[in-house]
């Protein structure tokens, strides 16, 4: 059985290795760190920012990229269901009517490159790669359809908006610093808001146009200690939480009433 | 001082809460009422989620409620039957009206629904203080006696059947209105996040014929009741209760509460009224104002499934 198993796991390392020799452009490796894996959510927590390194590694028979090297850094967020509801005037107030939902997007969005995503690639390796806010997917329902829109959609655009009005969503064209023509830093500004939760980080190198190389890593936010006990006790034992929440509130009551008693 | 709120998601300023807390305790102290149609809005307004600031202002109603509570019943002034039988029909409203709650959280309408509530209930209740307040100042400027009108004290309310008497209150009063309001009350306080005494004490009065010397201490203890069940239920059903945040509210408000009843004391009855219904008429101009102008931002997110 054993030796099954070690037979099947030599034959699909081959497999893996044949498909590296296949792709001679990817000749370059990105090697990154991130400086926490880790971000813990106590009761002083009220943002952060992670700084990620990185250099591209180079060897005998990568060719020579003369337009320099371009780099992009999407960070997303855990994912969730999300709706936008546009409010219109009806009998003289305004109310929700319309409304799109949203269906497994990122929570969190950051977008970091070196110059702007439009002249790093052309459009069709931008779609593809899914580079820049215009470009991420962000599916829709749509009736019964499951879809993601053009990026003027106003639905899709309002969402977008309010997101980055949270800095929960954000691009830019200069958060990529490159320190030596191989060696770059960029900064992941974490909000306040940010929801608990594993962060994808997908690292895309280009050179002329072209992807040349990439890598993921990943880093997490948790609750941690009192915040965490709350949270999780509030979402999974809600009567326990509900009782005992209760009897504080009754506690509270009764000290103050003996506290402040002048009768 | 930043303190991250673990239901909220959001990180607030304790000081900035432990003052509202205390604001909205002393105009609770000072009038004898909850104070949670002040209070939602004011947590609304600095950026909490409006389902986490109705289930938390429960909690927080629920402790404000038992201090007054015990004091009132040590006057012997809570009217125990009077207060079982209203409960009997707040429990069933309250159950309603977290489930409404629920049903327009998922159709995205509670923000709306809550809004509307406040100006409808606001306004009427509001303005009918002020006028019965200011008719009560000039009588009294015109030396007659500021004592309420009661004429014959009947009305065909008290021609209703199911009739019973309840002893502390010295009245004899059929049960079916009395169970009515308090289904109403639960109703109202489960979805607007409001103690609902501002509405109650009224009805008791004005409908019920009540004497005043057992309604407030009677209307606190089914406060008390209810907002119990409201944050047991905000707990089971949405997960909505902040125990952290109704904390800091409660310790904010039982202190604002005792300079609030002190302050209540050296202002004339008339005046206290009229003071009261202006304070609660301008909440609900201010959510019909709001209701009626184009919204800076007519789009709004909210999160489905999951914890955004």
């Amino acid at each position: 059985m054993n030796r099954l198993r070690r037979i099947a796991a030599t034959c699909l390392a081959f497999a893996v290795g044949g498909a590296f020799d296949l792709a001679p452009a990817r000749a370059e490796k990105l090697i990154v760190s991130i400086s926490n894996h880790r971000v813990t959510v106590t009761s002083s927590y009220s943002g952060e920012e992670l700084v990620l390194f990185g250099s591209v590694e180079r060897d005998a028979a990568t060719p020579a990229r003369h337009g320099g090297y371009d780099l992009v850094v999407t960070v997303s967020g855990p994912r969730a269901d999300m709706v936008t509801r546009r409010k219109e005037r009806k009998f003289g107030i305004w109310v929700n009517a319309d409304s799109r939902q949203f269906l497994n997007v990122p929570t969190y969005l950051s977008i970091a490159s070196n110059r702007a995503i439009d002249a790093i690639a052309p459009a069709d390796v931008r779609r593809r790669q899914q580079l820049g806010i215009d470009n991420i997917l962000l599916t829709q329902r749509v009736g019964i359809d499951y879809a993601d829109v053009v990026a003027s959609d106003p639905f899709r655009r309002a969402f977008v908006r309010l997101r980055t009005e949270h800095g929960l969503y954000r691009e830019s064209a200069s958060g990529v610093t490159f320190l030596t023509p191989t060696l770059f830093r960029t900064g992941i500004a974490l909000p306040a808001e940010v929801p608990t939760g594993t962060y994808d980080v997908n690292i895309k190198l280009f050179a002329d146009g072209a992807m040349v190389g990439d890598t993921q890593t990943a880093f997490e936010i948790v609750k941690v200690g009192f915040e965490q006990f709350i949270a999780t006790a509030a979402h999974q034992h809600g009567l326990a939480y509900g009782l005992a929440t209760a009897l504080m509130a009754l506690m509270t009551g009764w000290m103050a009433s003996i506290v402040f008693r002048r009768d | 001082m930043q303190l991250y709120l673990p239901i909220a998601d959001i990180p607030i300023n304790v000081f900035l809460i432990l003052a509202m807390g205390a604001a909205v305790g002393f105009v609770s102290g000072m009038f004898g009422i909850g104070g949670g149609f002040l209070l939602t809005p004011l947590l609304i307004f600095i950026g909490i989620a409006p389902a986490v600031a109705v289930a938390s202002v429960s909690t927080h109603i629920a402790a404000s409620s038992l201090s007054g509570a015990l004091s009132y019943w040590r006057k012997r002034s809570i009217d125990p039957t009077l207060a079982l039988v209203l409960l009997g029909g707040s429990v069933v409203g309250t159950v309603l009206g977290v489930w409404l709650f629920t049903l327009l959280r998922a159709h995205g309408q509670l923000d709306l629904v809550i809004a509307l509530s406040y100006v409808v209930l606001l306004t009427g209740v509001g303005g009918a203080m002020c006028y019965e307040g200011l008719r009560a100042i000039r009588r009294a400027r015109r030396g007659g006696n500021a004592t309420l009108r009661r004429p014959g004290a009947h009305t065909w309310i008290h021609g209703l059947p199911l009739k019973m008497r309840f002893k502390r209150s010295k009245i004899y009063l059929s049960v079916i209105p009395v169970n009515i309001i308090g289904l109403l009350i639960g109703f109202l306080g489960a979805i607007m996040g409001v103690g609902g005494s501002f509405i109650l004490i009224p009805i008791l009065i004005y409908v019920l014929r009540i004497p005043t010397s057992t309604v407030i201490g009677t209307s606190m203890a089914l406060t008390l009741v209810t907002m119990v069940i409201a944050t047991i239920l905000h707990a089971v059903t949405n997960h909505q209760v902040d125990a952290v945040l109704a904390l800091i509210l409660m310790i904010g408000g039982v202190t604002g509460a005792q300079f609030g009843a002190q302050a209540g004391h050296r202002i004339r009855s008339e005046h206290l009224r009229l003071l009261l219904g202006l304070l609660i008429l301008a909440v609900g101009v201010r959510f019909a104002i709001e209701l009626g102008i184009r919204p800076e931002e007519i789009y709004t997110i909210r999160g489905t499934g999951g914890d955004a």
